[in-house]
């Protein structure tokens, strides 16, 4: 099946970029994390009608992906395909918002444009932060950062054991549907009973996986609770990388530096 | 019906994450006392199925679109109300950092609004009170289906009151509710539909999978639960009155409304947009104090948004041309930064 | 030395829903031996193999492992001096990584720090899989993830090693791969497998299972010598004792 072949595929993908090994990738992760939600949380605490002052909160991104070395054009994409939700009902802004905020010359932007466009511009800027965070840390560092900063450990070993069967679970997914897809001769074979049978025993075969699964950890001394290794250091680097983010998108937040920069360029023309 | 960061605001996406990060601590805490340890690599492994499950379609008759299990409900019957809200947290957490589902400061709201009620309030207090033991296929089909929807009638109900408690959309909250719940009231139809199939499925082959979950608390003792209950009973039904007296479609909306409810045509009180619309308004003043900044912006006539002065004709073009120059400094500044990496081979590039 | 051996006496197991699936099974190994358990599809190998670390308790008999009975009280140190690896290398290999994987084990034994660092590299070293220390288990060939699930087994320093059907799904490469690692085992062995001709090669001693019960026990080279019995037993001769398949045909 093209779709489920074609998102385990960018998973993995995304997954593999992870495994670098550039500055970038050898923070510790719980920098990396911070540093992340500082920098969401500035951008979405604009306000509705601020546009420009978003836009050099593109550097974060910019610069992570050029200090770790990440395709751009596959992020870029990503991006791109992304956050249908925020885009769908921003659109009713121009709709809803049409007093006239700006004029461009002779052309008047409402409002509600304006507020739209902002929703686009922390679309693109929530997102890429999320992925480029995944693309340099990668999943298990995640979930080990947020237990030492306090996710308890029942949850932490949740999201490792789904991130490690998901590929598992994803590949047998794509093996059932594709056979099922093999017998649907004409579009009644693909309806809500044949689906509902293929999950029915996918289901049953994967709870027959756990009880597997649940024997291999008795048999290796499970007790109970989870061990986790202890593996990174919040040293000096992570130190300066998360403060250092950190001022500049408070400065960021509070100044506009793009109506500075663009007064300065139009301040050559006169 | 993922929440996106870029509608959100600080407040209101904090306020989330403090509401689902106290939840995943007391279901955390719950399972670990519950002594048994095969929960463990049970909801590990279910969590993965969930998400192959979505990922495999179905074809709903007659529309010509498709659709798949959401599971919420699902994995409530199949773990118990704590064990599934984790799974179903896990799921969000993974669809978020690899598929850019929502965002991160909104998993606080998507696994609230899709973990919180199916686990915590429909199934100990609906499923579980009316499907009793044994059930008729009667009972299962309207029990399973009733759920089903209710779930996904009470997740947009709070996409909604956070996107517009946000501030950042500016579309007002009777229009989006209108929006959001007769698309939801159908997917619940199909969704309870296909986890009753499911769970029939299971059941024959293999009944202890479905045994009742010891851990359930019924209603009574929570007030805090009673609360929401109320609060979410109420927005239900006053979704389902806005529904009722819903106005001739404009375009936008039309060819979703019809292709859903399969009707040409609903109520159709005077044309203009805006017109119909302030009527509804009046007509139904949901929490007329609340103050929402879009029901005051939503009538054309001038007003006082707080930041809306900030830009007047003069910046306006700096405005542009500094963002402009802005971006292309940024980009910039990382494409330089790359190229003096050495050549790399992460594999596929 | 009495702590390796594993002794089974009239061994029985009914599952819940009424099949008997092993009536009465009885053999003693001793410290070393290299044996395998072979029969039909169903014939009770691999309920036998779940009994011997504790997972299933048996419904009737006894089973004695080194020095302890098996029982509730001694499982933690069953456990530890059995090492099982499964059929399914994905079910045994549960975590992110095979460093986590490997480690697991000791780290439920308490072990911490360098010593856990040492314990599993060691083990990685000893199946040929220091290489992919921390690579993500589905990023492994099948070979390769054969080698990291004994891996996670030998990290707990086992006295005794079972294996269900280990050389299953295998391309011919890494069959020969895993069988030339086994031989350099000096542990007691039992091995579940269809795979006759790795038998042949591995075992001196065979224990042939028939619809629960055992129908012969006794050094591999003569079971295999025996069709009538092998025959019985919905079993065949290794492929290698078969004769030459060209030279067959002509004469």
């Amino acid at each position: 099946m093209a779709s489920i072949d074609g998102a385990l595929l960018d998973f993995q993908r995304l997954d593999r970029l992870a495994a670098g090994n550039t500055m970038l990738h050898r923070l510790d992760p719980r920098a990396k994390v911070l540093a992340t939600l500082v920098f969401i949380v500035c951008v979405i605490s604009f306000g509705r009608y601020q546009l420009s002052p978003l836009i050099p909160f593109f550097i974060f991104p910019a610069v992570l992906i050029g200090t770790a070395d990440l395709p751009a054009g596959y992020l870029a994409r990503k991006v791109l395909l992304v956050c249908p939700f925020a885009l769908a009902v921003g659109i009713f802004n121009p709709i809803f918002d049409t007093e006239l905020l700006l004029h461009l010359g002779p052309l008047g932007v409402s409002g509600g444009w304006v507020s739209c466009l902002s929703i686009v511009v922390r679309a693109a800027l929530t997102v890429s932060a999320a992925l480029v965070l995944v693309a340099v840390t990668g999943f298990p560092a995640i979930c080990r950062a947020l237990e030492q900063l306090g996710m308890p450990n029942a949850f932490a070993v949740q999201l490792i054991f789904l991130y490690r069967y998901i590929f598992v679970l994803t590949e047998e997914g794509g093996r059932a549907a594709r056979a099922r897809k093999l017998r649907a001769f004409g579009h009644k074979g693909l309806g809500m009973s044949s689906y509902s049978s293929l999950i029915g025993s996918l289901l049953l075969r994967t709870w027959q996986r756990a009880e597997r699964v649940h024997m291999a950890m008795l048999a290796r001394g499970f007790s109970g609770v989870f061990p986790t290794r202890q593996q990174f250091r919040f040293g000096r680097a992570e130190f300066l990388y998360l403060s250092g983010w950190s001022i500049l998108f408070l400065i960021l937040r509070f100044n506009n530096v793009t109506a500075f920069l663009g007064s300065l360029i139009t301040g050559q023309f006169p | 019906m993922h929440m996106a960061d870029a509608l959100l605001s600080p407040a209101v996406g904090g306020g989330m994450w403090a509401a689902s990060a106290g939840t995943i601590a007391y279901c955390s805490a719950k399972v670990r006392q519950g002594l048994d340890d095969r929960k463990v690599p049970l909801m590990g492994v279910l969590g993965a199925f969930l998400f192959a499950a979505q990922m495999i379609n179905f074809s709903i008759p007659g529309t010509g679109s498709s659709g798949h299990l959401g599971g919420g409900l699902l994995l409530a019957i199949l773990l118990g109300p704590h064990a599934a809200f984790l799974t179903i947290a896990s799921v969000l957490v993974v669809q978020a950092l690899f598929f850019a589902d929502g965002g991160l400061l909104a998993l606080g709201c998507n696994i609230f609004n899709m973990g919180f009620f199916p686990a915590f309030v429909i199934y100990p207090l609906v499923y579980r009170k009316f499907i009793g033991s044994n059930p008729s296929r009667a009972r299962q089909t309207w029990v399973t289906v009733l759920c089903a929807i209710l779930g996904l009638q009470l997740g947009p109900v709070s996409v909604v009151l956070e996107t517009v408690a946000s501030g950042i959309a500016a579309l007002p909250f009777n229009t989006f509710l209108l929006l959001m719940l007769p698309i939801h009231l159908a997917i619940g139809v199909i969704e309870g539909l296909v986890t009753l199939a499911v769970v029939s499925f299971v059941r024959q082959a293999r009944p202890d999978i479905l045994q009742v979950q010891p851990e359930v608390q019924t209603a009574g003792g929570n007030p805090v639960r009673r609360v929401l209950l109320a609060f979410s009973l109420v927005a239900l039904l006053t979704g389902g009155i806005v529904s009722a007296f819903a106005s001739k479609d404009p375009d936008g909306l039309e060819w979703a409304i019809l292709r859903i409810t399969g009707k040409t045509e609903l109520k159709a009180p005077p044309a203009g947009l805006h017109r119909s619309l302030a009527q509804l308004q009046e007509k139904v003043a949901i929490l007329p104090d609340y103050g929402f900044r879009n029901s005051a912006a939503k009538t054309a006539a001038p007003q006082q948004e707080p930041q809306s002065r900030r830009f007047n004709a003069g910046t306006s073009v700096a405005g542009v041309l500094g963002g402009l120059v802005t971006l292309l400094l940024a980009f910039l500044t990382g494409f330089l930064l790359k190229k003096r990496n050495p050549r790399k081979a992460y594999g596929i590039h | 030395m009495s702590h390796h051996i594993v002794a089974v006496k009239n061994l029985r197991h009914v599952y819940p829903d009424g099949t008997a699936a092993l009536r009465g099974v009885s053999f003693r190994i001793t410290h070393g031996e290299s044996v395998a358990v072979i029969g039909a599809n169903g014939a009770g190998k691999s309920t036998l193999l779940l009994h011997l670390n504790g997972y299933l308790a048996p419904t009737g008999g006894e089973i004695q492992i080194g020095d302890f009975p098996l029982n509730k009280g001694t499982l933690p140190q069953i456990r530890r001096s059995v090492g099982m690896v499964f059929q399914d290398p994905d079910d045994q290999l549960f975590m992110p990584t095979v460093y986590d994987d490997v480690a697991f084990g000791p780290l439920n034994l308490g072990l911490v720090g360098d010593d856990l660092d040492r314990c599993v590299t060691d083990a990685l070293d000893r199946v040929g899989a220091k290489h992919l220390i921390e690579k993500a288990p589905y990023n492994l060939s099948g070979g390769e993830k054969r080698r990291v699930a004994i891996a996670t087994v030998l990290s707990m320093s086992p006295d005794i090693l079972v294996m269900d059907e280990p050389t299953n799904g295998l391309d011919p490469y890494s069959r020969r791969q895993l069988i030339a690692l086994l031989r350099e085992f000096h542990h007691t062995r039992i091995f579940t497998s269809h795979d006759l001709d790795m038998v042949l090669e591995l075992c001196e001693r065979t224990i042939v299972l028939k619809e629960g019960e055992v129908r012969a026990d006794g050094p591999t080279r003569e079971i295999f010598q025996d069709e009538a019995l092998l025959a019985e037993c919905r079993l065949e001769k290794p492929l290698s004792m078969q004769g030459c398949p060209v030279c067959g045909k002509r004469g």
